[in-house]
């Protein structure tokens, strides 16, 4: 069968949904931000798709671009929020970190 | 059946099954390495798309930069003594039907819209264009994206330090 634009999109869905389901059903934070890594795949592997065969020129490629450093700006400040949880809680499963501080 | 065709359904396979393995695995270590074959498989599906220079950055930011910082996060917040660290899942049935039907709402929107395409030719090599896009239309948001950066620098180190 001839690869057009769905086949990406659904590959990118596919990707979207099993992030979701990983978000919703780890415990461990750590996996929780595993999940949000798969939802900015699956958004960026969309952007490059409709940048290749839409009108939009290199532009498509370019937010992929952006969209990867933010990835990396927000995982480097979510784990540095994760150690100090971890450095209070001594646990990092999500559902067990329910008190705020007295 | 074409060569490219073959290409991309063995990239796409690699992708999915490695992330079905990612939120499936009760191992975080081996959770971690399926994310690895899943980066890596994304980034095959953008070399087939004709973006060249994207899937490089997504090998260097997401395997060399986020992968390692993940697996260190691992490494810090779990206890030493124990042998084997797994973690446990929580509502897996009700969120598996919810996530199936999302997928099954967003797939036939996707598969019954008519999508404008415009078959363009593969682009040659989008290095040089992406920089001259970057530094004249987008300057505004490259300088702020730079300033970004160091803010999260500056966060991430003072929250993260004793």
């Amino acid at each position: 069968m001839e690869v057009t634009l769905t086949h990406f999109l659904v590959v990118s869905t596919i990707l979207f949904s099993l992030g979701i389901y990983g978000i919703i059903t780890r415990k461990n934070a750590i996996m929780v931000l595993m999940g949000i890594e798969l939802i900015l795949n699956a958004s960026n592997i969309n952007f490059i798709a409709f940048s290749r065969f839409g009108n939009f020129g290199l532009e498509g490629q370019l937010y992929a671009l952006f969209v990867i450093v933010l990835a990396a700006a927000e995982a480097a400040i979510a784990l540095a929020i994760v150690l100090n949880v971890y450095k209070t809680f001594v646990n990092v499963n999500v559902d067990e970190i329910d008190e705020l501080r007295d | 059946m074409n060569i490219y065709d073959i290409i991309f359904y063995l990239f796409a396979a690699v992708t999915v099954l490695s992330a079905f393995f990612v939120v499936t695995t009760r191992n975080i270590v081996r959770a971690a390495f399926f994310l690895l074959f899943t980066f890596f498989g994304v980034a095959g599906i953008y070399v087939l798309l004709g973006a060249d220079f994207v899937a490089i950055v997504q090998l260097i930011v997401y395997v060399g930069g986020i992968l390692i910082l993940l697996i260190f996060g691992v490494m810090i917040t779990n206890k030493i003594t124990e042998v084997e660290i797994k973690t446990g899942t929580i509502n897996t049935l009700p969120s598996a039907i919810g996530v199936g039907l999302l997928t099954g709402m967003i797939g036939a929107v996707i598969l019954n819209t008519e999508w404008l395409q415009v078959n363009s030719p593969m682009p040659q090599s989008t290095l040089s264009a992406l920089g001259s896009i970057l530094l004249n239309e987008y300057v505004l948001v490259f300088e702020l994206l730079g300033i970004l950066l160091l803010v999260a620098l500056i966060g991430a180190a003072s929250m993260a330090r004793k």
